[in-house]
């Protein structure tokens, strides 16, 4: 699973053509949505699967899509410079990361083994977060408008 | 945790080394499933407290992620329209291309 998640997320970035590129992304969230799984969270997983790889994957692939062209094929590659860059920064970041998460006493603590059920979380969400739901239901509405609104063709205007 | 961390990574050097809109989009989101991975993660160590009586066990961290799954949808549909909006604008998504957003 972990092989699946990293490898494609590389795909995402690497492949030559865009679309590849996008499908990879879909797996890497998919692979994300196992790891959920395997940490005891099925429903934020299901919600994962639902949100993502439902609605993003799709909404990249159809923009993919609308801006394709040949041009997407000759895309500029990175000077090696750039490139030497960007690699020591995410190895250093992946490095740093991981040592300070072995460095934790995490491991003392055990894992609780009763996960929470979809009743807890919406018992949260319900009462304690209600304002947060409120607000995060808000962005998206401003958000969706917000889109909408950018994308819009105006009439008369040539394309 | 290590996967999240090498994700991160991986999302970084995304950010840094590409130049297209899109793909800068892609790293993005590579950064926010990571982040999203370390909550579950944590919220599993999570002795919550008053757990003794089990009403309430770590259903925080979930909830936490279940809202910035929300959010990140949210940003991925705006930064989207953006794009369609700057590709028709310029017939490219080449962020050092966009000249016309310099002061």
């Amino acid at each position: 699973m972990m092989v699946l998640t990293v490898g494609s997320a590389i795909v995402a970035l690497e492949a030559k053509e865009i679309v590849y590129g996008a499908i990879g992304l879909a797996g890497s969230l998919f692979g994300v949505a196992a790891l959920f799984f395997l940490l005891d969270a099925p429903y934020v997983a299901v919600f994962q699967i639902a949100v993502y790889i439902g609605a993003v994957a799709v909404l990249i692939l159809f923009t993919v899509m609308l801006v394709r062209e040949e041009k997407w094929a000759k895309e500029a590659p990175a000077t090696s410079l750039t490139k030497i860059a960007g690699i020591v920064t995410g190895l250093a970041i992946t490095i740093a990361l991981v040592a300070a998460a072995v460095d934790t006493n995490l491991g003392q603590y055990t894992t609780i083994s009763n996960s929470a059920t979809f009743v807890d979380i919406g018992q949260l969400i319900s009462t304690g977060d209600a304002p947060i739901l409120l607000v995060l239901a808000l962005v998206l509405a401003a958000s969706v408008v917000g889109a909408l609104t950018l994308s819009r063709v105006e009439r008369g205007e040539p394309k | 945790m290590i996967v999240s961390a090498m994700l991160f990574g991986i999302g970084v050097y995304g950010l840094v080394t590409k130049r297209n809109a899109l793909r800068l989009l892609f790293a993005v989101e590579i950064m926010i499933n990571a982040a999203n991975l370390n909550f579950i993660a944590f919220g599993q160590y999570l002795p919550f407290e008053g757990s003794a009586q089990t009403a309430l066990p770590n259903a925080f961290g979930q909830t936490f992620v279940l809202f910035s799954i929300a959010l990140a949808a949210a940003e991925a549909a705006v930064i989207l329209a953006i794009v369609v909006v700057a590709y028709r604008l310029h017939k490219d998504v080449d962020v050092s291309e966009l000249k016309s957003l310099e002061g």
